[in-house]
């Protein structure tokens, strides 16, 4: 068969598009290893201007503080708040633990139920005309205000911070894999369907595909709310965590402390901001990279 | 056939009676297609070409099984087609490659999706990578080709597909003049060993005369078939058939029929 198709043609094509394409494509390991490099190379670039700029306020923070006297149980220094939170670590870390447990679990389960949801709220007309508008209503219910229901239902162990930060996140992932889901390309669909594609085949192969970059979107809107939330849940009704944690610091006027475990939650939000970002990246490899940002 | 022949038997032979179609469009009634009549022969070349809403693409449509006409049916081999979808391998206007796949993915989702194993579609593929033009890009995004491996890689795939009877729409419009003459005459070559039964759709009058055995020229609203033209230009063509006389004459055929649809 190969035979048979002349020659002439299939050099042609090769002396015309391959050749240009054929550098990047076919050195897929190192072009790899250069994108690496930009992006530690960009990282570096981009991370620069605020890191200069928070030092900047954590210097003018100790200079103020000191200045003007301020008293170390009102606003503490930058200095002093390192001390005091590196003594206190034995403390601070089994709340650290406890929190990320929670904030964690919760946003699985909220995923979970978040992306059921979802698939079903595109798959049937009814469940998209019943369920999704009350969904979207239930958003204008103070979360805040059920925390203490949670904690009657509950009780004051781990389910209700589950409970809560579930409640928290659920509606960013919801309602954005709603609308990855919706925003299937028309084309593709209509596509696979002439080659006898079933309603399901649609689903697995275009709609959640086509749905994973707003899910994504939607996780990390989501993800900020974690922590946030488990520390609100904490302060309600708990017994271990940061917001109890930090409850305790006040009445006990370690002001440092608190400003501790803000420290504390800011970074492991960051942490766990980067680990879906992470995730992101690694589920959508064929996602083109910004032109002039990793050297392509 | 060696083993990297597609997996087709000989083209089908179709045959769409008197369809009929018509829209609502915003209250207003549009007849798109008025009894459409188009055969197409085993093996044959056949090229539809009209002015815009001349129901070209509603005519594919229904053929690709994707709309239901009001009246008419559509047959193979003489049998009228109880489920459409599925029954030809249609190429649609873009290349319609899923942004997801790898290009080796991508040209054999039809495999995929008829339930045969990844490992067996790619055996299937594989042979057919390097005559497509797409060696060493199996492992490519679509964004990393170029637009004429996009095609290729289109076309392949609905080759894959292995039906009696391919559905083209317009599939090179969106490319420059150069590359359009290359897949042009790549797809004759492809084709001659393919010999599916092919319906051809297009605006453009060079295209049509260069590709098909037979061209029919629909009018617009309400679409009917105004013109049917053979082209009996001897086969294998080249980009020397595009020089000779003969084609010149075909060409200004064809143009005087699609003129005399549109007035």
């Amino acid at each position: 068969m190969k035979n048979r198709l002349p020659t002439r043609y299939a050099s042609g094509m090769a002396s015309t598009d391959i050749a240009v394409e054929s550098a990047p494509a076919r050195a897929a390991g190192t072009r790899r290893d250069r994108a690496l490099g930009a992006r530690l190379k960009r990282f570096a670039r981009e991370a620069w201007p605020p890191l200069t700029v928070l030092v900047l306020l954590i210097v003018l923070w100790e200079v103020l503080v000191n200045v003007f006297s301020v008293s170390a149980e009102i606003v503490p220094g930058p200095r002093l708040v390192a001390s005091a939170t590196w003594a206190d670590r034995a403390n601070l870390r089994p709340a650290m633990v406890t929190t990320t447990e929670e904030a964690v679990i919760g946003i699985l389960v909220a995923t979970v139920v978040a992306v059921i949801l979802a698939i079903a709220v595109d798959w049937s007309k009814s469940v998209r005309r019943s369920v999704y508008p009350l969904m979207v209503t239930s958003q204008t219910l103070p979360i805040i205000v059920l925390a203490p229901l949670v904690v009657i239902w509950f009780g004051f162990g781990m389910a209700p911070k589950i409970g809560l930060v579930a409640l928290f996140t659920f509606f960013p992932i919801c309602v954005g894999t709603v609308q990855g889901l919706a925003s299937s390309d028309h084309d593709s669909m209509a596509l696979l369907r002439t080659m006898g594609a079933s309603r399901r085949q649609l689903l697995t192969r275009i709609r959640i595909p086509s749905a994973l970059p707003q899910f994504f979107t939607g996780l990390k809107v989501a993800v900020t709310y974690a922590y946030v939330s488990a520390i609100f849940a904490e302060y309600v009704g708990g017994t271990q965590g940061l917001g109890v944690y930090m409850q305790v610091s006040k009445n006990n006027f370690r002001t440092e402390l608190v400003f501790g475990a803000i420290i504390a939650t800011t970074l492991l939000t960051l942490a766990l901001f980067l680990v879906v970002a992470g995730l992101e990246r690694a589920a959508l490899p064929w996602r083109r990279p910004v032109r002039g940002q990793d050297g392509w | 056939m060696s083993a990297a022949a597609p997996a087709v038997t000989a083209g089908a032979r179709l045959e769409v009676r008197g369809l009929h179609k018509t829209y609502d469009s915003g209250g207003e009634l549009v007849t798109a297609l008025a009894g459409v009549d188009v055969v197409a022969e085993p093996g044959e070349f056949v090229a539809v070409i009209g002015p815009s809403g001349s129901g070209k693409s509603t005519l594919f449509h229904i053929l690709a099984g994707l709309e239901d006409p009001d009246s008419g049916e559509v047959c193979f081999d003489g049998e009228a087609l109880q489920r459409r979808l599925g029954a030809c391998a249609f190429m649609p206007q873009r290349d319609g490659l899923l942004p997801w796949k790898r290009t080796i993915d991508n040209v054999t989702i039809g495999l995929e999706l008829a339930g045969v194993g990844r490992s067996e579609a790619r055996e299937q593929a594989r042979p057919l990578i390097e005559r497509f033009g797409l060696g060493g890009f199996e492992r490519a995004w679509p964004w990393q080709l170029s637009g004429g491996m996009r095609h290729r890689a289109a076309f392949l795939r609905t080759v894959l597909l292995g039906r009696r009877v391919m559905l083209l729409d317009e599939p090179f419009g969106a490319l420059d003049g150069i590359t359009r003459a290359d897949l042009q005459q790549w797809l004759l070559e492809v084709w001659s060993e393919v010999r599916t039964t092919v319906v051809l759709i297009t605006h453009d009058v060079t295209e049509a005369v260069f590709l098909a055995d037979r061209v029919y020229v629909l009018s617009p609203r309400p679409g009917r078939v105004a013109a049917e033209l053979a082209i009996d230009l001897p086969r294998p063509r080249s980009l020397e058939t595009l020089e000779t006389p003969a084609f010149a004459q075909h060409e200004t055929r064809l143009r005087e029929a699609l003129r005399a649809a549109v007035t």
